[in-house]
């Protein structure tokens, strides 16, 4: 969220101003529990709100803060979702392992291909990681023994939450748990975009040429930061998984990668919420147009995305931002 | 004279049959201010690229002190104190003054690896990234976006990065470039007052600006250093006088 700081110019006090809570992130995330008292009969489509928008903020950090585009980035949530799923079929269903195994492996998968998307940008980068993510996913479709191919994985069996929540159809314990793991995640995301390692993913973004020039080695910091933007969504596969209790092949999908990157465009890349504002919108008119008539769902966002990035090239939340400050400098 | 800090030995360099770059010797001593001129097209951005390591050279070899660094990426270079600014504005659009200077010195900290600590806590590199912004007057525009600078700003900014960085030596290329004439003379007084322990290599096509600020200057013609002297010497010569002096030469 882009903070006015009116005239303060002590540089301290500025960047402390940069990095403070604002009162809206306060509001959103108040509301973020309102579905328990308002939609308790829309828990599981709530839970899938927050699984995406834990996924868009994953492609956030490559996308929108370290400018590195992404067209297979469901490769790294179908590994989470796959090895969750796979773990619970032969007796590892307890969640939290379910988790960490899930962001493990998918953060080993983000750590091996950092090695060539750190040398690649542009056009190359987008083909790299496109092919990457057909070929996980047609490898995933060949191994049927382990996940079942194109049938799906068969006999997941995901434990209960502590030992106690079970995930049911009304999504109660879905919705708490999806939250829970967004915000913490977010929290995390949070202090790393504000941190030294956040401006110079920044800077990447800005001008990969300076950087070099500025003593920064951009290789090593986009190695990082796709490793953990992999780590990230390697969780929010194995939360899907986990509340859903089943995994296909369509955790892999084509569509899934170019889904996020819609979202994220539509929120405002590299502004924190812009993914979770993005997979709200994104999810609930995909709700509501599909009880209408799914075939057509794909049309009106395309004339959304064609509108917003023609009209708002900061997003949903860019163009509010312009908004305010407008509306701010028109009152003072 | 006093130690060198940058060498090269027989640096050649060509793009196809364009020889940009021909068997270029050169020194530069400790806390010297050299002027590089030269008409447009004679290889002297092409000689700062190869220096820095932005391209590499087809033969020939650079030293930094007495290490061997025709090898290094051009951010270890950076690291080892050889540091250049740019001819075209790069920059960080979006990012501040204070933002980008901030990313330069965390960088030289080895703290930019850190992601879970938060800006505010680094209050000495605050303080350093906002000393040096004031000291090139750009502190009351140091929490601007980048882009919504003046040029002349912009091209201050160019020189605090690399300061940013401390650099042992400096490479200036064209530092003035489209700042206008009693500008130019203003920054120039900026870059010479700067620390002596830095050496200095600037590209510049003002002679004015040339004579009054360089204490040697290096002729490149054709990817060739034609002749180095001291500017008494460069006013009397006569091929620098017949290539470069005796025509108008700003492009
Ligand atoms: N990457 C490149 N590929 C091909 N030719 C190049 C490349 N870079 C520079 N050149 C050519 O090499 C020659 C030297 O260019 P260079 O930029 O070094 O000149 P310069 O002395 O800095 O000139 P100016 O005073 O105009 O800045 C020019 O003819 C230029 O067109
Ligand atoms: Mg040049």
């Amino acid at each position: 969220m882009s903070i006015s700081t009116g005239a303060v110019t002590d540089p301290h006090l500025y960047l402390q101003a940069q990095s403070r809570w604002h009162p809206l992130e306060f509001a959103f995330w108040a509301a973020s529990i309102l579905p328990f008292f308002i939609f308790p009969n829309h828990l599981v489509l709530a839970s899938q709100i927050a699984i995406t928008a834990l996924f868009a903020l994953s492609l956030d950090l490559i996308l929108g803060y370290a400018g590195i585009v992404s067209l297979g980035h469901a490769a790294f949530f179908g590994l989470g979702a796959y090895t969750t799923g796979i773990l619970s079929k032969y007796g590892w269903g307890d969640p939290f392992v379910g988790l960490l195994a899930g962001s493990v492996v998918a953060g080993l998968a983000g750590y091996a291909s950092s090695f060539i998307i750190a040398r690649f940008r542009h056009l190359t980068l987008i083909m790299i990681t496109l092919g990457l993510g057909f070929l996980v996913h047609e490898a995933a479709n060949q191994a049927s023994w382990l996940t079942g191919g194109s049938d799906g994985l068969q006999g997941v069996r995901i434990g209960p939450l502590l030992g106690r929540f079970t995930f049911d159809l009304y999504g109660y314990a879905a919705y708490t748990y999806s939250l829970i793991v967004l915000f913490i995640v977010f929290l995390v995301v949070r202090r790393l975009i504000n941190s030294p390692f956040g401006l110079s993913l920044r800077g990447i973004r800005e001008n990969p040429v300076r950087m070099p020039a500025v003593g920064a080695p951009s290789h090593a910091h986009i190695r990082k930061i796709y490793t953990i933007s992999a780590v990230i969504a390697g969780i929010a596969g194995a939360v899907l998984a986990q509340t859903s209790g089943t995994v296909s092949l369509g955790v892999l999908d084509f569509q899934r990668s170019a889904d996020v990157l819609v979202i994220l465009i539509l929120g405002g890349a590299g502004r924190l919420y812009g993914g979770l504002i993005g997979a709200l919108i994104f999810i609930v008119a995909r709700d509501q147009f599909s009880g209408i008539n799914p075939q057509l769902w794909y049309f009106p966002i395309g004339v959304l995305l064609v509108a917003v990035v023609m009209f708002l090239p900061g997003g949903i939340l860019g163009g509010l931002a312009r908004l305010t400050s407008t509306l701010r400098s028109r009152w003072s | 004279m006093s130690a060198t800090v940058l060498s090269t030995r027989g640096l050649d360099k060509s793009f196809g049959s364009l020889i940009v770059a021909k068997d270029i010797a050169l020194n530069l001593p400790q806390g010297e201010r050299y002027a590089l001129i030269g008409p447009n097209g004679a290889g002297k951005t092409t000689l700062i690229n190869l220096m820095t390591g932005m391209l590499q050279p087809d033969g020939g070899r650079i030293f930094l002190g007495d290490e061997d660094i025709t090898a290094l990426k051009p951010e270890d270079r950076v690291k080892r104190g050889l540091v250049r600014t740019f001819q075209i504005n790069a920059l960080f659009p979006r990012l501040t003054p204070l933002e980008a200077v901030m990313l330069a010195v965390c960088e030289r900290r080895q703290d930019a690896g850190t992601w879970w600590r938060r800006l505010p806590a680094y209050r000495d590199a605050i303080e350093e990234a906002h000393t040096i912004l004031e000291s090139l007057k750009l502190g009351a525009v140091c929490h601007r976006p980048t882009h919504e600078l003046a040029y002349g700003q912009q091209r201050l900014l160019e020189i605090a990065l690399a300061l940013a960085t401390k650099p042992k030596v400096l490479l200036l290329d064209e530092p003035a470039a489209g700042v206008p004439k009693e500008e130019s003379a203003e920054l120039f007084s900026v870059i010479s007052d700067l620390s002596k322990d830095i050496a200095i290599l600037f590209i510049e096509h003002d002679m004015n600006v040339v004579f009054r600020f360089a204490s040697r200057i290096i002729v490149m013609v054709s990817g060739q250093i034609l002749v180095e002297g001291s500017p008494k010497e460069i006013s009397a010569h006569p091929r620098v006088r017949e290539v470069y002096l005796g025509r108008s030469h700003h492009g």
